[in-house]
């Protein structure tokens, strides 16, 4: 190494340590502290005891470590293909020019702005079955008439009907699915990175398109989706990481119930570190989820070869 | 194709666009209008069915109510949530410049690593660092005069020293800046700290305010953090104490409930309106850039 070359290393580093102390004690100490932690027995009060492979053994047969998995995965299924189309949906909507644009994008971002506790107390108010507004909404015309007919369509099939007024909150049923709407209520973010990306979408080629007779739909079909797929791909990967960790809005609203229905990942995570004080447990289950992220974002990875199109730049 | 037909169907796309945008931004709002208006009622009022939109009577009175909470202890939660807010804000701005700096503007052997090292940091669930982060700043109030447990220290003290996702945004802005400046001031014999701190801040004020707004609305929305951190109430912020407030009360008082809440949102729609283009093109930057 040259003199030249010492010095500059030494004047990167001399930048670089305020970082640098960070990672080696905010993330390379706790992460390394936490593996070590979850192959031993901690709780806390001791100091931790080294006992090999048994927490993970005990997890694997735990019901509710299982049912907490299962849980957050059926989430993640439902509110993160659901949020991804709805804001790329309302992202090609407000994307069109139409008086008023700025006002609907404002609207539309807003709700996102909303602290999560703020949202969570707003949305229990919203799903409160006796008093809440949804329900008094759907007590009412139009939308009576349209459970009136959904009940009557699964009368015919012999499915069980929606009994009203429905337990959003109450019913594991809908516990689940009602969390996932109220996700939805926040997707202004992502709807203005999608509206970012359509920026990039070039004028000419749509217009081309549909001089050559190519509808709204062959033109996002062909057009606009391949071309927005790098964005896609961003907001999958983002929505992976974000959606399996979800913590504060259940556990603020449901506690995890009616029945579990809502108890997720993270919230049995945290029950196990700072309720039941076993942290050696719950370190363990934070390797699995940071595995299970990881394998997770590997394999969109692997897949983005087949439908992410990068422009070449 | 003849251009009137095809005038004639972008006609009927942007219709059905402008009344599907009505639609859909009046289920948007309508949340925010529910909120408003049962945090102006009584609670009688409040509970009654149907629901009237309309308050009457009107209690703005509500709100004072809840500034004055005994209970609440509003003014101290705003204290609180502020204090680690500002802190926070001010260590990672300072911090995360500095060294984004390093990765931007100084070539080294081993940066390319050392970037690569700090993305991947950016994958790391807050569950997989929150056990042993508890039990690091245990030992450190039991081995030092500081006490981090109990305080609110460990909500911003980690913020002093960098985080990933804003050195990465303000590296990638400092990119965009053309080395001729920084070159030319070398020559003037201008110390390397000398051009980050006269050159490249002065030039970066619009990417470092949005740094700062995504790191205070962070720092205001943090519930986990607060949970794990804080034993005593004289701690809570307003996210915790918010929570609290709900949860103690048997029927929940919604007026109350929902005059609070629009409190704690009231600083951050104030904030975005104040600063909107800067969180529009912060957001989008960090879309396009992954």
């Amino acid at each position: 190494m040259t003199r030249k070359e010492s010095q500059q290393l030494g004047k990167g580093l001399a930048f670089l340590s305020p970082w640098l102390i960070g990672f080696l004690v905010f993330t390379l100490l706790p992460v390394a502290l936490s593996l070590y932690y979850s192959f031993c027995d901690y709780s806390l009060l001791q100091s931790p005891a080294y006992i090999g492979t048994e927490n993970y053994r005990q997890l694997a047969a735990d019901p509710i470590f299982l049912k907490s998995l299962k849980n957050t995965l059926i989430y993640a299924l439902m509110a993160l293909p659901a949020g991804l189309m709805v804001s790329l949906g309302l992202a090609m909507l407000l994307n069109q020019k139409v008086p008023g644009q700025a006002a609907y994008r404002t609207i539309i971002f807003l709700p996102s702005l909303v602290p999560t506790v703020a949202s969570a107390m707003l949305w229990l108010w919203l799903f409160n079955a006796k008093l809440g507004l949804i329900n008094n909404l759907l007590d009412q015309a139009p939308f009576s008439w349209m459970i009136s007919a959904l009940n009557f369509v699964l009368g015919i099939l012999h499915l069980p009907q929606i009994a009203t007024p429905i337990g959003w909150l109450t019913d594991p049923l809908y516990a689940m699915p009602a969390l996932a709407l109220m996700s939805l209520w926040g997707v202004g973010h992502t709807v203005v990175i999608y509206l970012a990306g359509l920026q990039d979408v070039p004028g000419e080629l749509l217009e081309s398109a549909e001089i050559d007779g190519a509808g709204a739909w062959t033109r996002m079909r062909h057009v606009t989706l391949p071309m927005l797929s790098p964005v896609i791909f961003f907001n999958l990967i983002m929505g992976i990481i974000g959606t399996l960790q979800v913590f504060a809005v259940p556990y603020i609203m449901t506690q995890g119930n009616p029945a579990r229905a809502t108890y997720f990942f993270t919230m049995y995570l945290y029950d196990n570190a700072f309720r039941y004080l076993k942290m050696g447990y719950a370190s363990a289950m934070a390797w699995i989820q940071l595995l299970i992220i990881l394998a997770l974002t590997a394999f969109a990875f692997w897949s983005s070869k087949r439908w992410v199109h990068y422009q070449g730049k | 194709m003849t251009k009137t037909s095809l005038s004639r169907r972008s006609r009927a796309e942007k219709w059905t666009a402008t009344l599907a945008l009505l639609l859909i931004c009046v289920g948007f709002i309508l949340p925010f209008v529910w909120m408003l208006s049962t945090s102006l009622k009584t609670l009688e009022n409040a509970m009654t069915m149907p629901p009237e939109w309309w308050p009457s009577p009107m209690v703005p009175e509500n709100y004072s109510a809840v500034l004055e909470n005994k209970k609440l202890d509003f003014p101290l939660l705003a204290h609180n949530t502020l204090m680690v807010a500002l802190l926070t804000v001010l260590g990672t701005t300072i911090s995360s410049a500095i060294v984004a700096y390093g990765f931007a503007k100084i070539d080294f052997k081993g940066r390319g690593l050392l970037f690569g090292v700090m993305l991947a940091t950016m994958m790391i669930p807050f569950p997989v660092v929150m056990v042993s982060l508890f039990t690091i700043f245990r030992w450190m109030g039991d081995n030092t005069p500081l006490q981090f447990l109990g305080t609110l220290r460990p909500l911003w003290l980690p913020a002093w020293f960098g985080s990933a996702f804003n050195i990465f945004l303000l590296r990638q802005f400092f990119m965009t800046i053309p080395d001729e400046l920084s070159e030319a001031a070398t020559v003037d014999g201008c110390s390397e700290w000398g051009i980050f701190r006269h050159i490249i801040l002065p030039l970066s004020r619009s990417a470092l305010v949005v740094v700062a707004l995504f790191t205070f609305m962070g720092a205001w929305n943090d519930f986990l953090g607060p949970l794990v951190y804080i034993q005593h109430p004289g701690q809570y912020t307003l996210a915790l104490g918010l929570q609290t407030f709900q949860s103690q009360h048997g029927g929940t008082q919604w007026n109350l409930l929902m005059a609070a809440s629009l409190l704690v949102i009231m600083p951050i729609i104030i904030l975005f309106f104040l600063a909107q283009k800067s969180f529009i093109q912060g957001i989008a930057t960090t879309g396009m850039k992954g």
